[in-house]
């Protein structure tokens, strides 16, 4: 791979916002018509929830992933260019890596191609957090959960995001191809021109619009490629799609996709400052942007994602259309959660104080989509549907108090009625389903490194 | 009397990371934009008012590039953890739809 671009410009394709999630064919090939620099696409993100973390899964199917991988590699060889793929498998674990680094294997072999590969681990060993704990090296971000020994110790996985300095090592180190662990989305895409010395304000800036593929557009139809071209005092922002548009203001709105401070956006080595960027319209659908400038702060820092074991669920779906039963229905829901506790004391007796669950209960119709937020007190719906959660230590006792619930719901009296009733309508038998192992994000941390290297190994294949 | 909907082109809400929910609240031109803006009616004190949060917890922005104005708050359940209603974020803005615009010219 000849990395000797001696470029005034450097042309950068996101295939698209995430891997997996596709991309138009038509787009991407316009988009190498224009002989681009560098190919990337993002693969994770916390978004789809800490299941994926925790569990070693990735929140796209396999065929999806191939099918957008194998394009970007036969494009990638074809051009000669690096291929960049960061947070492979959503969460950007070891076993992450490994289901994308497989995938790629199988595209190797089924095209009969030869290249270096990059693989850069991101999950950490639990001894280097402890280590960099008992060092006062773990701060906190804001808002966090608690964090300590027995954070770690309870940590089912526990990543680093890396910055551009492990993407831009492999590259300088001959990579063809790099698949990382959990990445900085931007770093991704920044760390091939800050390498070459392009600004870093404009190549971070520019990443940050690249990551999310065409969602910069003013209106999107599929997830779709995006095209940057970096130059000397501003980067060009177009989407390869000719349908489709980008205005000043759709590339300016795409700083706050996701974000709580859309001027600010902090990365490893500092942050990107766009309080003094510019954007303007080249055209009806491309946009020039300058005036992007990066600060770098005063101590390397390394974002840390944790998951931990929550509890195991079991969950029961009915609903009510008695209107007498919803009017009353905080009441009678505050009965029935009496009555569940009083026979799992009865029934766990002697272990009682061993039994530790959860008992709540989603009220659609009423407030159950934002639940605390909810602050409407409208005439209720003439329906409601309960969506019962227990969870607990083990899948046994969360199956147990689930049937437990079904049967207390189920004939819960009101006293407008005599005799026994049926007060919930449940869709599926048995009523109450296993969700399995739940799990929780546990950590909101940076660690400070003196290496930006040192918590991101890379193995070449 | 104007509901704040009528004067954008989208209203959303989302995950800033699993510990942060934000708002993004885009006009659908200049004048609506400093139409709103003048208004006064979106503020920290609304955000921590319809959301029940301390004020303290509250970011805020006006966006003038964007046409937009943002606001964020520490998530009630952390995602995904127990009792999360909506693991996106996704649909949280609702509320903000109907805010009212005072015309002030």
């Amino acid at each position: 791979m000849n990395l000797d671009f001696n470029t005034k410009e450097l042309r950068i394709i996101a295939a698209t916002g995430v891997l997996g999630s596709g991309f138009v064919e038509t787009s991407f090939n316009r988009g190498l018509k224009r002989k681009p620099h560098l190919i990337g696409a993002d693969a994770g993100s916390t978004d789809p929830g800490p299941y994926f973390l925790a569990s070693g899964n990735q929140s796209f199917p396999e065929i999806a992933v191939k099918r957008d991988l194998r394009l970007m590699v036969l494009a990638a060889r074809k051009l000669d260019i690096p291929l960049i793929i960061g947070s492979c498998g959503t969460a950007g674990g070891k076993p992450h890596l490994n289901l994308v680094k497989n995938i790629l294997e199988q595209i190797k072999k089924e095209e009969n191609l030869k290249f270096k590969t990059a693989i850069i681990n991101a999950e950490q060993d639990k001894e280097y957090i402890i280590n960099k704990y008992n060092n006062g090296k773990i701060k906190p971000l804001n808002p966090c959960p608690k964090f300590n020994l027995k954070t770690i110790e309870n940590s089912i996985r526990i990543v680093g995001m890396m910055g551009a300095e492990p993407f831009i090592k492999a590259l300088s180190e001959g990579a063809d191809v790099i698949l990382a662990g959990r990445s900085s989305d931007t770093a991704i895409f920044a760390s091939l021109p800050v390498m070459l010395g392009f600004s870093e304000g404009l190549s971070w800036h520019a990443a940050k619009i690249l990551e999310c593929g065409a969602a910069a557009a003013t209106q999107r139809k599929v997830p779709d490629c995006l095209m940057a071209t970096i130059k000397k005092d501003c980067f060009i922002i177009e989407p390869l799609d000719p349908e489709l548009k980008c205005t000043p203001q759709s590339v300016a709105a795409h700083s706050l996709y996701e974000n709580a401070d859309p001027y600010i956006i902090l990365e490893s080595k500092g942050a990107i400052n766009l309080k003094n960027v510019k954007y303007e319209a080249l055209d009806d659908r491309i946009v020039k942007v300058s005036g992007s400038e990066f600060i770098i702060a005063d101590n390397y820092t390394v974002k840390l994602e944790g998951a931990e074991l929550a509890g195991y669920q079991s969950i029961i779906i009915g609903s009510v259309r008695d209107p007498l039963i919803i009017k009353q229905i905080d009441e009678w829901l505050e009965r029935l959660k009496s009555k569940v506790f009083d026979r799992v004391q009865d029934l766990y007796n002697k272990n009682f104080d061993n039994i530790e669950y959860s008992l709540i209960i989603h009220i659609y119709g009423k407030n159950g989509t934002m639940g605390k937020l909810e602050q409407l007190n409208l005439p209720i719906s003439h329906e409601l549907c309960l969506l019962f959660e227990i969870t607990a230590s083990t899948q046994n006792i969360a199956t147990s108090i689930a049937s437990i619930t079904r049967h207390q719901a189920l004939h819960l009296p009101i006293p407008e009625w005599s005799g026994l009733i049926t007060a919930i309508a449940c869709p599926y038998n048995p009523s109450y389903i296993d969700r399995g192992a739940q799990y929780r994000f546990n950590v909101n941390h940076v660690v400070e490194v003196d290496d930006p290297l040192e918590m991101f190994e890379i193995e070449y294949i | 009397m104007t509901k704040l909907y009528e004067l954008t082109k989208l209203i959303r809400s989302k995950n800033a990371g699993p510990f942060q929910l934000t708002f993004d609240i885009f006009c659908n031109n200049k004048k609506n934009y400093e139409k709103v803006k003048k208004s006064k009616a979106l503020s920290k004190k609304t955000i921590a008012d319809i959301y029940n949060t301390p004020i303290d917890d509250v970011i805020f922005f006006e966006c003038d590039d964007a046409l937009a104005f943002k606001a964020s708050i520490p998530r009630p359940v952390f995602q995904g953890d127990i009792g999360d209603p909506d693991n996106h974020g996704g649909q949280q803005y609702a509320p903000l739809m109907d805010i009212e615009i005072k015309d002030l010219d």
